[in-house]
């Protein structure tokens, strides 16, 4: 595949993983945001769903590449995908922070415009003690969290340089804890709904077909390496 | 029975003569025809208008006569559209937004509501008649979800205790229970996993606090299907799931009533369910709530014990540990 398509395809795929949150600005914009029933109950499903799905995507690569070699090309794009799964997920995160919390962001906003950049830092410490709580007690938090943290430390060290600096094996075992977090990811999701309540199931299937065609492509590999030793 | 008197009435809230005459006189009708239902046995011509379920009081228009009440709170209401929009009915779907799209299919009449249990005398009622037995009274509440949002709704109604009173329980009874309706026809979207029909309910004295609302209206008009029509129960000072929907029976009863959510996760929702700032609910503090206005980023504003009725409601719970029966 020549350079000139694959920098085409990675525009659009930057298209395609950017939509939602263009799409979440665009009903903030035209004032739809304010109409649907609770925003901030909207806008926390919204980029946790999207995280978890970006998430997954990324996830499909590699399985996907391996069915034939010529979709060996689409590595290419999974570390950008990885990215914004990571952008989802910290905007779910900034979205409890920032407005479940009921962090008060008018008179933040007004005290930062007035000058007073403290403002903001007062209005967290409000909200922390309610935060600090949560994360102390509640499990749907702590693992909700946990899976943002491994997401951030990936993120971190995406950059080519850094794997470099790395060395390849100890990159691919960090970058191994990828289904570390998905499967935090979906337990976070499982946790905070109610006994009963079976959203969760869809993306639940999706990492579970996921890990199989893992597992199943490890298994043939074991099978091919006996094999081979044995001929 | 304990029985705690509301704030003085103000002269303006007295109902009108004329209204007394028109209700008790529907009062009469009402008294009939439920006897007439509840024997089973001679059908007075009469009443064969009140008793035929085709009768549609309401079909050709949407909105209540209504009557000022004294129990008003002043916060912003939450728009109509909003309140009619974001339903927990999980008849119609686990979604919150599903029943306002789903609830369509129930047909809200022909209703009957059966009355049975500890009762002098079990009784098969018409909705509509329940509905003419007292006039509407118009009542600003504060609703407060179990999880952690809430709203301010005028509903439309008058207190379920009066009704209970007509019921006329046994002495024995110390609870009132609330079945919604189970007609899998018309709730296509019936989730699995959860024991319908919804069963809710509410200690006797709880019930018959004036606070507890009997529920056919809100903003002025009939309640929409994803609200609860075509009767239902609004008891504000404590979780919305308490208020049971789309009612079909009243049970009286002197143990304490099997409830849905409660045998779904007691750990997370209590047979009382008071709206408690103190008890967190086991996924989230019920501290704080989300007010649903029509701001896109609505505030978050300390809860209040019982939601703000203490001073009415808080007496019939003298010496219970509502830590532990929460």
């Amino acid at each position: 595949m020549s350079k000139r398509v694959i920098i085409l395809l990675k525009a659009f795929v930057h298209l395609l993983c950017l939509a939602p949150f263009v799409w979440l600005l665009h009903l903030y914009q035209n004032g739809s945001l304010g109409l649907l029933p609770d925003p901030v109950n909207f806008i926390t499903h919204f980029t946790g769903d999207w995280a978890l799905w970006t998430l997954l995507a990324c996830l499909t690569i590699t399985p996907v590449r391996r069915l034939h070699t010529s979709l060996g090309f689409l590595i290419r794009f999974r570390r950008m995908v990885g990215l914004y799964a990571f952008f989802y997920a910290t905007l779910h995160l900034l979205t409890y922070v920032l407005l479940f919390s009921g962090y008060d962001i008018p008179t933040a906003l007004a005290g930062v415009q007035s000058g007073h950049l403290s403002e903001a830092w007062t209005q967290f410490k409000l909200v922390w003690p309610r935060m600090w709580d949560d994360i102390r007690k509640r499990r749907f938090i702590q693992v909700g969290f946990a899976a943002w943290v491994i997401l951030l430390l990936l993120a971190a060290t995406s950059p080519s340089a850094i794997m470099r600096a790395m060395g390849g094996k100890n990159w691919q075992r960090l970058h191994w804890s990828v289904y570390l977090a998905a499967w935090l990811g979906v337990t976070h999701f499982w946790w905070m709904v109610k006994p009963g309540v079976m959203s969760p199931l869809r993306v639940t299937i999706v990492l579970d077909v996921l890990l199989l065609a893992r597992m199943g492509y490890w298994v043939m590999k074991k099978i091919k390496a006996r094999r081979n030793l044995a001929a | 029975m304990l029985f705690r008197k509301g704030p003085d009435i103000r002269s303006s809230e007295i109902t009108p003569e004329g209204a007394f005459q028109k209700h008790s006189q529907d009062r009469r009708q009402f008294l009939a025809s439920a006897a007439v239902l509840g024997a089973g046995a001679l059908a007075a011509t009469r009443f064969v208008g009140m008793l035929n379920p085709a009768t549609k009081v309401f079909a050709d228009t949407q909105k209540l006569q209504t009557i000022p009440s004294q129990y008003n709170v002043t916060e912003t209401q939450t728009p109509e559209a909003k309140a009619t929009a974001y339903n927990n009915y999980y008849e119609f779907g686990t979604d919150k937004s599903a029943p306002a799209r789903n609830a369509h299919t129930l047909q809200t009449r022909p209703w009957t509501v059966q009355v049975d249990g500890m009762v002098a005398k079990p009784l098969t009622l018409d909705v509509d008649s329940i509905m003419k037995y007292r006039p509407i009274e118009s009542r600003v509440y504060r609703h407060r979800c179990v999880e952690a949002w809430s709203m301010v709704i005028p509903w439309d109604g008058y207190s379920l205790a009066e009704f209970i009173k007509f019921c006329n329980p046994l002495p024995s009874a110390k609870y009132v229970q609330f079945i919604t309706d189970l007609n899998k026809k018309q709730m296509p979207d019936l989730p699995f996993g959860f024991s319908f029909p919804y069963s809710e309910g509410l200690r006797l004295d709880e019930a018959m606090n004036p606070l507890a609302l009997l529920t056919f209206g809100c903003y002025g008009n009939v309640l929409p299907n994803q609200n609860g029509a075509p009767i239902r129960v609004v008891s504000p000072w404590k979780y919305g799931f308490k208020n049971g929907k789309a009612i079909v029976k009243f049970h009286f009863t002197d143990k304490q009533p099997h409830t849905l959510w409660n045998d779904m996760a007691p750990d997370e929702y209590g047979f009382y369910a008071n709206v408690n700032p103190t008890v967190d609910h086991p996924r989230w503090s019920q501290a704080h709530e989300r007010r649903i206005d029509s701001s896109p980023f609505p505030k978050t504003i300390p809860t209040l014990p019982f939601n703000g009725y203490a001073d009415q409601v808080a007496g019939i719970y003298n010496g219970m540990n509502l830590k532990r029966f929460f």
